[in-house]
Order: C-alpha cells, then sequence, then structure tokens
C-alpha cells in the first residue's frame, strides 16, 4: 500500500479523522489548527521536540484532554461533551503511559481483568483466560499474581500493553512507552510493540526510537510548536526532510 | 562526620552518640540531665511502692484500706465495684448480658481485623449479625428482660459510640472528600460547608444540638432514642474529621492513575471504587487510626448530655459508696488502664496493618 504526505479525505478506510483541532491550556495554546488522518491499521510515529503538543494530541483522541476548536472522530464517533461517545470511544481506543501507570494495589492479572469484568461485564474465569492468553503475548505469565512494584520496568510496561489489549481495542496510542526504561529494557518492550503492529493494529506512537520508526511505521509524523510540521513514510522522512526545522531535530536526536 | 557512616553502625553506638550529643554535651547540661532523672527515679518508685509494694490487691474491707493511711493504693476498690464500674446502671441482676455483649463486641473487632475475614459478604454478616445479638442483648426482649436505654452504662456505651460512630462516619467522609473535590461546584461548595462547619465547632455543642434543639424541630409526640441522637451526632461530627484524612489520601495519588482509569473506559464510581479509594484509604492508615483514637476518647463528653458512659460510670461507683468514696484515684487510674488498653491495641494493629498492606506490594 502507498502512503502518500498529503492528508487525504475521509473515507470508510479512515479510523481517526482530525480536522482543525486547537487546544489552548488557559493562554497557551498547545495545538494549532491540527488535520490529520489515520488509516485502519496504519502505524504512525509521532516525534518532535519536548513541549511541542505530541502528548496533547493522542490524549485528545481519547478525551484525557478536551479540545476548544476543531473535529475529532474515531471510528466514526465523533467526540463531543456526550458522555456515551466519549465511552464508545475509549472501548474503542487502549492507551500505554510513559510510567506506565499500572495500578499498584492491584496483581498484573487483576490489572488486566479490571476493566474486562467491570467495563465489558465479561465473568471472571472468560475475562482471566483472556489476560492470561495476552500475559503469554507479552511473555508475563510467570508474573501473573505478582504486584507491578515487584516487576522491573519493561516488565511492567509490557504488562501495561497487555492491560489494554485486554479491551480488544482497534487502536493503539503509545506515549513515549519507553522513555522511563533503563536502556537494557527498552528493547524487550519495543519487541512486543514491533510483533503488534505486525498484527495490523492501528498505532499511533509518540517516540523517539526511530529504529522502531524506521521498522514499523507507515508514516513519521513532526511537531514542533503545536503544529504538525512534516509527515511522510520513513524512508523519505529519515533521507528528505523538506523542512529545515525537522532536519535540526533529526540532527540531534539520531546524533548525526 | 558523614551521615552514611552513622547510619551503618550498630544501634547501640548510634543511641550512646544520640545521648552524649543531646543530654551530656557540656557540664551544666550533664547536671541538668542528672537532676531530672533522679527526679524521675524518684517519682517512679514513690509510685511504685504506692501503686504495688504497698497496695491492697484483691477483695478486702474499706477498713484495711484506711489503715494504709493513703501509703498504697486501694485496688480493693476496683475488685468491689467492677460490675457498676464496668456497666454502670444497668440493672444488677442482668449485667451478665453487657459483659457477654462486650465481649461479642470486641470478637467482633478482633475477627475483622483478621485477614481470613477480609470479604464482603464474611464482614457483613458478621457485623450485622453480631450487632444485632449485641443490640438484642442489651435491650432485652424474645425471652430477656427488657432494659430501656437510659439504663445502659459503662463500657458497652463507649464501645458503642467509637466504634459506631467512627464506622457510619466512614462512607459519610468518603462522600464527603469525594464531594470536596468534585467538578460541580454546588456539590463541592456543600461539602466544604459542611466540613469547615462541623470542624469549627466543638463536640460538645453537637452533642447539645442533638439532645435538646433537635427535639424543636420534630412534630410534638415524636421522639428519638437519646442515646440514638448521641450516635447520629457523634457520626456525623467524625465524618467531617475522616473526610478530610480521605481527602488528604487522594490527593496524594498520581494524576496518572485516574488517567489510565479514564483510558480504560472505567466510569466515575468505578474510578473511585476499584482504583482511587483502595489506595486513598491504605495510605491514610495511620491518620485514621489517629482520628478513631480520638473518637474512642471523646465519647466521655456524651456526659454533658446525660448518657452514662465507661468514665462516667467508673466516677459514679466509687463516689456514690459512702464508704469508697476517698478512693476515686485508683478508680481513675482503672479507667485509664482500660482506655490505655484499647487505644494501644489500635495503635499496634495500625502499624500491623500498614506493614502488612503495604509488604506484598513493595518490590
Ligand atoms: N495540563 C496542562 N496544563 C497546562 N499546560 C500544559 C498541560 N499539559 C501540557 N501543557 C503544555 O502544553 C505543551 C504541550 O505539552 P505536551 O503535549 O505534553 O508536549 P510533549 O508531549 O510534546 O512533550 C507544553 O508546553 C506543556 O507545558
Ligand atoms: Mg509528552
Amino acid at each position: 500500500m502507498h502512503h502518500s504526505a498529503q492528508v487525504m479525505p475521509a473515507t470508510a478506510d479512515d479510523i481517526i479523522h482530525i480536522a482543525g483541532l486547537d487546544k489552548w491550556f488557559g493562554n497557551f495554546q498547545a495545538l494549532r489548527n491540527i488535520s490529520l488522518t489515520v488509516k485502519r491499521g496504519e502505524r504512525i510515529v509521532i516525534c518532535g521536540p519536548s513541549g511541542s503538543g505530541k502528548s496533547t494530541l493522542i490524549r485528545c483522541l481519547n478525551r484525557l484532554e478536551t479540545h476548544q476548536a476543531g473535529t475529532v472522530i474515531v471510528d466514526g464517533i465523533r467526540l463531543n461533551d456526550s458522555l456515551k461517545n466519549i465511552e464508545a470511544v475509549r472501548n474503542d481506543i487502549g492507551m500505554v503511559f510513559q510510567h506506565f501507570n499500572l495500578f499498584p494495589h492491584l496483581t498484573v492479572l487483576e490489572n488486566c481483568t479490571l476493566a474486562p469484568i467491570w467495563v465489558r461485564k465479561q465473568p471472571r474465569a472468560t475475562a482471566e483466560a483472556a489476560a492470561m492468553k495476552l500475559l503469554e503475548r507479552v511473555r508475563i505469565t510467570d508474573q501473573a499474581a505478582k504486584y507491578p512494584g515487584q516487576l522491573s520496568g519493561g516488565q511492567q510496561q509490557r504488562v501495561a500493553i497487555a492491560r489494554a489489549l485486554c479491551m480488544a481495542p482497534r487502536i493503539m496510542l503509545f506515549d513515549e512507552p519507553t522513555s522511563a526504561l533503563d536502556p537494557e529494557m527498552v528493547k524487550e518492550v519495543l519487541d512486543t510493540m514491533v510483533s503488534l503492529a505486525r498484527d495490523g493494529m492501528t498505532m499511533l506512537c509518540v517516540t523517539h526510537e526511530m529504529g522502531f520508526a524506521r521498522a514499523v511505521a507507515d508514516r513519521v509524523i513532526f511537531m514542533d510548536q503545536g503544529e504538525i510540521v512534516e509527515q511522510a513514510p520513513p524512508e523519505i522522512f529519515f533521507s528528505q526532510a523538506k523542512s529545515e526545522r525537522t532536519r535540526q531535530f533529526l540532527d540531534q536526536i539520531l546524533d548525526r | 562526620m558523614n551521615s552514611h557512616a552513622t547510619a551503618r553502625r550498630p544501634a547501640s553506638e548510634r543511641s550512646r552518640d544520640w545521648l552524649r550529643q543531646n543530654l551530656f554535651s557540656s557540664p551544666a547540661n550533664t547536671l541538668t540531665t542528672l537532676l531530672v532523672l533522679t527526679l524521675l527515679a524518684w517519682l517512679a518508685g514513690r509510685f511504685f511502692s504506692w501503686a504495688v509494694l504497698n497496695a491492697v490487691w484483691g477483695q478486702a474491707s474499706v477498713a484495711t484500706c484506711n489503715a494504709l493511711m493513703g501509703q498504697g493504693a486501694c485496688w480493693a476498690v476496683v475488685a468491689d465495684k467492677w460490675q457498676q464500674m464496668l456497666f454502670g446502671i444497668y440493672p444488677q441482676a442482668e449485667q451478665w448480658r453487657p459483659a457477654l455483649a462486650v465481649l461479642v463486641f470486641c470478637s467482633i473487632l478482633v475477627l475483622s481485623a483478621m485477614r481470613a475475614c477480609w470479604r464482603v459478604r464474611r464482614l457483613l454478616v458478621l457485623w450485622v449479625g453480631g450487632s444485632l445479638l449485641c443490640a438484642w442483648l442489651m435491650a432485652g426482649g424474645l425471652g430477656l428482660t427488657p432494659v430501656p436505654t437510659a439504663l445502659w452504662g459503662g463500657l458497652p456505651i463507649t464501645l458503642m459510640l467509637a466504634v459506631f460512630g467512627t464506622l457510619f462516619a466512614f462512607p459519610l467522609g468518603i462522600l464527603l472528600a469525594l464531594g470536596r473535590r468534585s467538578s460541580l461546584p454546588i456539590l463541592r461548595a456543600a461539602s466544604i460547608s459542611y466540613i469547615e462547619l462541623v470542624r469549627g465547632v466543638p463536640l460538645i455543642t453537637v452533642l447539645f444540638m442533638a439532645s435538646i434543639m433537635f427535639a424543636l424541630f420534630l412534630p410534638e409526640g415524636v421522639s428519638f432514642d437519646k442515646l440514638l441522637r448521641a450516635q447520629v451526632a457523634i457520626i456525623l461530627f467524625n465524618a467531617a474529621y475522616l473526610a478530610e484524612v480521605v481527602r488528604a489520601g487522594l490527593q496524594a495519588l498520581p494524576r496518572g492513575q485516574y488517567e489510565a482509569a479514564d483510558a480504560l473506559g472505567l466510569g466515575y464510581w468505578q474510578t473511585q471504587l476499584l482504583v482511587v479509594l483502595p489506595q486513598a484509604l491504605k495510605i491514610t492508615i495511620p491518620a485514621q487510626v489517629n482520628s478513631f483514637i480520638d473518637n474512642f476518647k471523646d465519647t466521655s463528653l456524651v456526659i454533658i448530655v446525660s448518657i452514662f458512659d465507661f468514665l462516667y460510670a467508673v466516677r459514679q461507683a466509687v463516689i456514690s459508696d459512702l464508704d469508697w468514696r476517698h478512693y476515686f484515684v485508683e478508680g481513675y487510674l482503672f479507667a485509664m488502664a482500660v482506655y490505655w488498653l484499647f487505644c494501644y491495641t489500635m495503635s499496634h494493629y495500625s502499624q500491623w496493618l500498614e506493614q502488612h498492606l503495604s509488604r506484598d506490594q513493595r518490590n
């Protein structure tokens, strides 16, 4: 499949459609006129300097942040003040945070089954069986009865991924999933994400792991000062960036 | 000296250092320390010979005690009056009932402190069943002679007011704490007003309100049991304090916990009940126990509305007897020991609980 760098018009294939999105924190504008369309199954990597609005952008997708102008449509559902819509969108989207945000008072297995049992109303046995399968997939099965505090950072982040997957989301958001990890644990988390990408999950990843971007991204987006400055498939993005700002950023991050 | 080295040396050496630095740093300091120590030792010795060596133990006549001329404690007063001290003016012949009720009540407390009972259904059965049993023992009916609450007194009253006063204050306090952090302005304003109003007045005022003013608002002929009114007043009072304790716990939770719950699609109440409160309540255990210990001791204020709690029963048991009336110090010491026993147990239990709950979650 070929991806052009232009924003495409909305079609049934688009799972996310953002147009003219503005976001303010008080007087500070964190997002300026963002337009972005994501196809079903597309893998997107978002990068950019700290404070450029990357987290804010993906948090607008599951309404962890409210936006002030523009439209955000996820899987056909428009995000507005309607609680029903917010609930429906959150049912569709899984999110992985920089600091894992696991529930420290629950075991690994309980972390994974909490939402399936209480939100999806699954019987406990069903939820546990499904959770064990996903824990197996992230290679954590033998730790299921432990508490998050007893695991390494890499293990915790893999549990967080499994926890999100337990809700069978159609879209996964990653907000710098490896930047709080010790270097030796980065790979195990990236491997999990790569395998997820191979299975056709729609993914938006805020990350500075450019190796990951090269390996799995369909498109790399560069943000600066609340704007999308440039977007292109990785092979073009890394070698033929159009904007000076992008090139500067890449020089810094790739150490060249 | 570098602090790392200090921390790693054995405890005996560290305490010796502490002593040298704080108590014996100069000649004047050393002299003061020695003087104070001598005074303390002398007082302790005096107390020991009064309370133990020269004391009258067990059953004994007033004459034996009087013969001591105040040189020894007269524990015989406790041996003679303990029933009245513990159960107040509850009919003498029926005093096995409050005794049994206290026993049952303490068993409920001990059982629910044990991990094996930490299941919602078990706790419900234990508390509802146990409380009904106690109520039946105290009030009578169904085969037992009825005893009106006006005749209840002593330890059962103190325990009931303190334990239910905290237990029922909890849900209310939690709601107030959540209300205070709510995004709805009306709810927030109502919670803040309630909490600040109640915290701004002494418990005595609230008890007065409940016992006297409250009746003015009720239609004529309708009346609530006085004990029940005091109990409700104590619950409402404690709730305001617990609300602040719980709020501190809520504030200590990182925002990421709320965000993770939101992202998973948990609703407001699910987030509060499954994610937020279990953690917030756990980190505030020491403050909760503090608050319970306060409540326990504060119950002695109910005497102001003529409810006869344990402390009053002890005093009354001694004072009302012309023979024994001089030995109220022994009575108060007995009361002190009982209060201390309960509070000390509570505070130790809370330490255990805190460690126990964090042990398996730590890395
Ligand atoms: N809750 C908030 N309140 C005020 N300002 C915020 C808040 N969250 C983010 N910002 C600001 O918005 C900008 C974008 O933040 P963010 O999206 O977190 O950046 P990034 O993820 O790219 O590092 C930053 O300048 C940040 O200070
Ligand atoms: Mg960020």
